[in-house]
């Protein structure tokens, strides 16, 4: 009700203490499509659903690597995440040209933190509207960290943003207890069903799904679609279902529902 | 200072640049490349270390070998790996061939007025599939070529090289009857290098040797002598 009169501005604070300027970033984050990432001890993976705004664009991009032993999937407004992403691979260039080892994920996820939370309270500049999901595989260990446009930045087990993306998150809550000891293919596999919680009434195929994998001799990977099919094949053995075609309508009507509900 | 005869006697000067030493060639074939450098580094008459790498792997298709000082041989090659890699992340693919040949160059002609002191060979197969040796001076003059040899025993092995690949002073064989092949190129370029060992006291140690074609890069090692 109040919140009309101290949204103008990322300088105004709200009475309850909010900055909402922020939390509307945060729903650009929100408003992309479904990015997930889990991990295990030995792999981390993340796995995107990619959107098309008509039948004749291209799938959007929303995984990227950043340097052999690190990559993003990003959600929200991409040209934000190109920034961001010249960035990471700027940090991570210099850091082996100087050291000749790969920087620690933890360490680029710290300085995109304190880059993103400069945009909150500069003037004249906006937050960057694009949530980030960063795995890496270095000390020995698997990373999954989220960023956000607020600059903080949490390490995960698994995790999901985007539209649509508490269904995964559900799926993954479930399941997630499992995951350290799992091979490649298991989490894998995991990530395409939980892709398919949120995906809805659009079917998952080689185009629209992007997998991307990192982990201990494995370096950072975009798998490419006839592998992505071969994932997509497996799910579709175990639960047997029979594909309904993809309709854009239903797809535009779902993203302005979900608009209603997050308005309160 | 004057002497007695009127001539100036100048005290040494301090020269940033010393020579490690060593011996690195390339021969290209008609699909693949050979590129091998020794890794002693020297100093004076010492030994350094038997294994300090000369050789940089690019990309798949493509490789540099350089001699003359250690410092500059490691830090242009780390440049040109941090570039390679800017390269491909702002393209989307590796480097053509033909690219780092030409990056090489300018990246030493950037350094025109304090040179790396680094004499580079560049080997791999280009965007036909055709094998390449690309050859360097210091500052970066360019030249693509069949075959090259530089360091301290280039002055041994050019002459081989020019006898074998370009079959030049030969009475014994025709040009159209003579075809490159791997295996010969690869034997070549082992004898030409131990052969630089026996009478080259800066060449010796270690050999690493690398094969380049479209199926990709094939590296190997193998000893020379230690003395």
């Amino acid at each position: 009700m109040f919140r009309t009169q101290y949204d103008s501005d990322i300088s105004i604070y709200s009475p309850e203490g909010r900055l909402y300027q922020i939390e509307y970033a945060m729903q650009a984050v929100a408003q992309g499509s479904t990015a997930l990432g889990l991990k295990s001890k030995t792999h981390a993976v993340v796995v995107t659903l990619m959107r098309s705004s008509d039948e004749l664009s291209s799938h959007q991009r929303k995984i990227f690597k950043v340097d052999g032993h690190m990559g993003i999937a990003i959600s929200g407004l991409t040209a934000d995440a190109r920034v961001l992403l010249k960035f990471m691979r700027n940090e991570t260039l210099h850091h082996k040209f100087v050291y000749g080892s790969d920087l620690p994920t933890g360490e680029v996820v710290s300085s995109l933190a304190m880059k993103s939370q400069r945009n909150t309270q500069r003037w004249g500049r906006r937050p960057y509207g694009v949530g980030l999901l960063v795995i890496g595989y270095d000390g020995d260990k698997t990373h999954l960290y989220q960023t956000s446009p607020s600059g903080n930045c949490f390490s995960y087990y698994a995790q999901a943003i985007g539209s649509r993306s508490q269904s995964a998150r559900t799926y993954l809550e479930k399941n997630f207890k499992a995951f350290p000891e799992l091979g490649l293919e298991e989490l894998v596999l995991h990530g395409v069903k939980a892709l398919k919680e949120s995906s809805g009434k659009e079917t998952l195929t080689k185009l629209n799904v992007g997998i991307a994998v990192v982990g201990k001799e494995q370096k950072f990977e975009i798998l490419k679609p006839n592998k992505v099919q071969t994932y997509l094949d497996q799910i579709l053995q175990t639960e047997g279902e029979i594909e309904i075609e993809n309709e854009n309508e239903n797809e535009k009507d779902e993203a302005a529902e979900t608009l209603e509900l997050k308005l309160d | 200072m004057e002497t007695y005869l009127g001539e100036k006697q100048q005290a040494r000067q301090w020269s940033p640049y010393i020579n490690n030493g060593g011996s690195c060639l390339a021969v290209a074939g008609d699909d693949f490349a050979v590129i091998a450098s020794d890794t002693r580094m020297s100093l004076g008459y010492s030994i350094k270390t038997r294994y300090s790498t000369k050789y940089l792997k690019i990309t798949e298709k493509c490789s540099i070998v350089s001699s003359g000082m250690q410092a500059d041989i490691f830090t242009l090659h780390k440049v040109l790996k941090s570039r390679a890699q800017i390269y491909e992340q702002k393209h989307g693919k590796p480097m053509s061939t033909d690219a780092v040949a030409k990056l090489v160059s300018r990246l030493l002609y950037y350094r025109r007025f304090f040179p790396y002191y680094t004499f580079n060979i560049v080997a791999g197969v280009d965007e036909d599939g055709v094998g390449c040796v690309f050859s360097y001076d210091a500052i970066g003059t360019l030249e693509r070529v069949k075959y090259s040899a530089s360091g301290s025993g280039s002055s041994l092995i050019e002459p081989v090289l020019d006898n074998q690949v370009a079959l030049k002073n030969r009475n014994d064989i025709k040009k159209e009857e003579f075809k490159l092949t791997k295996e010969y190129a690869i034997d070549l370029v082992k004898d030409a290098i131990t052969s630089a060992g026996e009478r080259d006291i800066y060449t010796g140690d270690f050999v690493e040797i690398s094969v380049i074609d479209l199926n990709g890069t094939h590296e190997d090692k193998f000893e020379l002598r230690f003395d």
